[in-house]
């Protein structure tokens, strides 16, 4: 119970965090954002600027609200530089044999870039973009963030050759991803998404309950490193 | 040079469902059986164990148990005239690789064709005359009927372990089954499974306005079962991850848990995994198959003669490998001379969200890839089309095969994709939003077809497979039509909003719809409309038999594996009873 909705410690939690979010961006620090996150930064692929970028970009994309912490504190951040610095990033899951031509859109991504050099490639765009302003994309008032991401959305900016809306699609579907997958892959801290939404997890046995109709599941979710004897315990406790 | 190994009597291309019965029947009778697998050897224990194998980011989302894209992958336009461009990713639909094939991440939905599915042709025109197909539709016969498959349906579903409720049995209409399916000659070997929440709602929904709702045919098993193998299975625990994973508890059949463990204590078959096959060879003749070449995983080159060769891979891949050795002569589709790759179809999926009132619970994460409340009365030709302008229809299934939250978060139209609003939706939404799914027939049509891309090449230097499809106007019309009357269920199970979105074109690669890819390699009475004979022997080369949903004339609305169980073991008896006796030509 002690992360639910209604938790005293939650709300401390978010309240503090939210001010800590206000402070850091007046004061332009934003990698101290999370406070006592910044110990548990991974620093596998992403630079001190793109993770500013994607700090403040996550955190718009699913922001935190009054009951449940957002992307940023979920740790997508974390999840994206780990994926970026494995097999995926890397394009070891993509056919990559040219000649690569632009297609129609129900012919998917036909860029040349693995999804590292895609995500690399345009956040350098983007800090150009405001560095040549004198500004910085974390550090630019909320609805100007929004405004700033639905122009990329709509499409239409070239991100040194990544169509905006290709990159802006990649971050969200990334941002999703680790906002929702199994903790293990560095987002989702505290399976904070799947208690939002009642999702159980990895759990396994429903055998006696899913002909209960309407019944409310009321269990701390389980991930898979939670490991094989809890997932045992727990199907046990759930009956069959 | 390949080296030349000793001669077997047969070689399987592919140990899926298809080529490990197959391969189980003839090794039984004595002949020398070598397998030769692309992917990974796999068991249920240890590769499909928990909570490891409960992770949707590797399987759902980066398609951990699907056919290697960076080595194979396939090319794909909507149009004769465009360029064909690499699915870089495989998204709308997933072939699967590896011991098993995709019979070890399917969901078990165990249907049957109808009667009519079978003499599609015949009985479409005959019943509405020939005006009602559109000029470009290619609709065939399959050549062989749904009584003559009947007893091998029912030998598949016992060694399987089916779960449900028969509605037909002989003729006779029983309680609590499909009423609409076609006769069968006995009970479902298991009981139906454990009806979901929202099955419950749209079952009372849909009764409310006439029709005959039912559980869905399951091979996600029920209760323990022993099949005539002599293998036995587990219950399911309905743990909300069967498609796209293997299953640890036993609980779904799968050629793991049905038939492999009989096969490998056969010492008449030999398994050669990752055993890449690059051709069946001919011989100068062209019209005789004297084996096949294959690379291991050293990449090293072997030469397998054999005197049979059953092609049993995924059927895109089956029709690939026709292709690559010269087997049949290539469809074109601007002289519609040829038949290999032609009448390639698809399945006309489309989905129907209802967004119901926030105090119930659904709790659609407890669930079976085979669960499900389902009515049949809107699928193929249950209903008759006279004043309707197409041909075809969907079945309409309401239940869940999951709830994994990165891929499901259903949000009520107007939602923004992302921000505060899109997080307030998918809590509020998430646990109470019962999605219908709609399994359409996809009409075989002229321009939609297989063939091989002059371009681009796989790991090996070989040709990939080029697609050309888009959904035909008259399955679009069909996907309006049964959508809407599916709305109509939602709305009468006290949705809050119902969506009611149809299948549109064009066909995209980027999200998924269904693995139920079919023809490019099909059935028939006709050499020149077909590739293999109502056996699935190649009209061209008598020592090669091809067996997959490649072989189906046109698609219905059910899923195919059923059908292509029957087929199997119809093709595995006309090769014992015949043709081993004479080698030739069974037709």
């Amino acid at each position: 119970m002690s992360d639910g909705p209604n938790s005293n410690s939650r709300r401390n939690f978010l309240r503090s965090s939210l001010v800590l979010i206000s402070t850091a961006t007046l004061a332009g620090e934003a990698p101290a954002l999370l406070g006592s996150a910044r110990a548990e930064e991974t620093r596998r692929f992403l630079n001190e600027s793109e993770r500013r970028f994607l700090l403040a970009a996550v955190d718009r994309l699913i922001p935190a609200d009054e009951r449940w912490p957002g992307a940023a504190e979920a740790g997508v951040v974390n999840y994206i530089d780990l994926q970026m610095a494995g097999a995926w990033g890397g394009g070891e899951m993509l056919y990559r044999h040219g000649p690569f031509r632009k297609g129609t859109p129900t012919q998917g991504y036909q860029l040349e870039y693995t999804p590292a050099e895609l995500f690399r490639r345009s956040m350098a765009a983007i800090h150009s973009h405001f560095s040549a302003q004198g500004k910085s994309f974390d550090q630019l008032p909320p609805a100007q963030k929004d405004a700033y991401l639905t122009n990329l959305e709509k499409g239409g900016i070239d991100l040194d050759g990544v169509p905006s809306n290709t990159f802006f699609d990649f971050l969200l579907k990334h941002t999703v991803e680790g906002f929702f997958s199994d903790p293990i892959y560095g987002g989702n801290k505290n399976k904070i998404s799947w208690k939002m939404i009642g999702f159980p997890g990895a759990y396994s046995d429903y055998y006696d309950l899913i002909d209960k109709h309407g019944v409310e599941l009321r269990r701390e979710p389980m991930g898979i490193g939670d490991g094989a004897a809890s997932h045992f315990m727990n199907a046990m406790r759930g009956g069959h | 040079m390949p080296q030349t190994l000793k001669e077997v009597d047969v070689v399987v291309i592919g140990v899926g469902f298809a080529g490990s019965i197959l391969a189980k029947e003839l090794a039984a009778t004595g002949l020398k059986v070598v397998g030769l697998e692309r992917g990974h050897t796999r068991h249920s224990v240890p590769d499909f164990q928990a909570p490891a194998i409960h992770d949707e980011l590797k399987y759902s989302v980066r398609k951990g148990m699907m056919q290697d894209v960076t080595r194979e992958a396939m090319t794909f336009r909507n149009q004769h005239r465009e360029v064909a461009l690499p699915m870089r990713q495989w998204e709308a639909f997933l072939p699967g690789t590896g011991l098993g094939g995709c019979g070890v991440h399917w969901n078990g939905q165990a249907w049957r064709y109808q009667v009519a599915d079978f003499i599609y042709k015949t009985h479409i025109e005959q019943r509405y005359g020939k005006k009602i197909v559109d000029p470009d539709l290619r609709i065939q016969d399959w050549g062989v009927t749904y009584q003559e498959l009947e007893p091998y349906y029912d030998r598949f579903e016992y060694l399987l372990g089916v779960c449900g409720k028969a509605g037909n049995l002989n003729g006779k209409i029983e309680q609590g089954g499909n009423p609409l399916e076609a006769p069968r000659s006995r009970e479902y070997p298991n009981p139906p499974m454990k009806e979901q929440y929202a099955g419950a709602l749209f079952r009372k929904a849909a009764t409310d306005l006439g029709y005959h709702p039912f559980l869905q045919p399951s091979a996600n098993m029920t209760r323990p079962y022993t099949n005539p193998e002599g293998l036995t299975l587990n219950p399911c625990v309905y743990c909300g991850f069967c498609e796209r994973y293997g299953c640890e508890h036993f609980a779904k059949a799968s050629p793991q848990t049905v038939i492999l463990p009989v096969l490998m204590k056969n010492p008449n078959f030999e398994l050669r995994t990752e055993s890449q096959v690059l051709r069946i060879n001919l011989d100068s003749s062209g019209k005789k198959a004297t084996g096949v070449n294959y690379m291991d995983a050293q990449g090293r080159e072997f030469e397998q003669p054999a005197s049979l060769v059953l092609l049993t891979a995924f059927a895109l891949n089956d029709v690939r490998m026709l292709l690559l050795s010269g087997i049949g002569k290539p469809y074109d589709p601007v002289t519609e001379k040829g038949v290999v790759g032609r009448n390639y179809a698809y399945q006309t999926q489309s989905y129907v969200p209802a967004f119901l009132k926030e105090d119930i619970h659904l709790n659609s994460f407890m669930a079976a890839g085979a669960s499900g409340t389902v009515i049949d009365d809107f699928s193929a030709d249950n209903f008759d089309h006279s004043a309707l302008g197409f041909i075809g229809g969907c079945y309409v299934l309401c239940g869940s095969t999951n709830a994994r939250p990165i891929e499901f978060h259903p949000t009520p139209p107007g939602t923004p994709r992302w921000g505060r609003q899109w997080k307030e939706a998918v809590r509020r939404h998430y646990n109470h939003t019962a999605v219908f799914n709609l399994s359409g027939t996809s009409t075989a049509s002229r321009w939609n077809y297989l063939d091989l891309d002059p371009t681009y090449r796989d790991a090996w230097g070989l040709p990939l497979l080029r697609m050309t499809f888009d959904f035909p106007e008259n399955d679009l019309r069909m996907s309006r039509y049964v959508t809407n009357k599916a709305s109509e269920i939602a709305r009468r199970m006290g949705a809050t909003t119902v969506v009611d979105e149809p299948r549109t074109g064009p066909f995209t690669t980027t999200t998924y719809q269904s693995t139920h890819n079919t023809g490019g390699a099909i059935i028939g009475s006709d050499p020149a409309t077909s590739v293999v004979n109502r056996y699935c022997q190649t009209w061209d080369v008598p020592n090669v038999f091809v067996v997959g949903a490649c072989n189906y004339p046109q698609n219905s609305s059910y899923n195919p594996t059923g059908t292509l169980g029957a087929l199997i073991y119809w093709t595995a008896d006309a090769l014992k009873s015949r043709y081993l006796k004479n080698p030739g030509p069974l037709v």
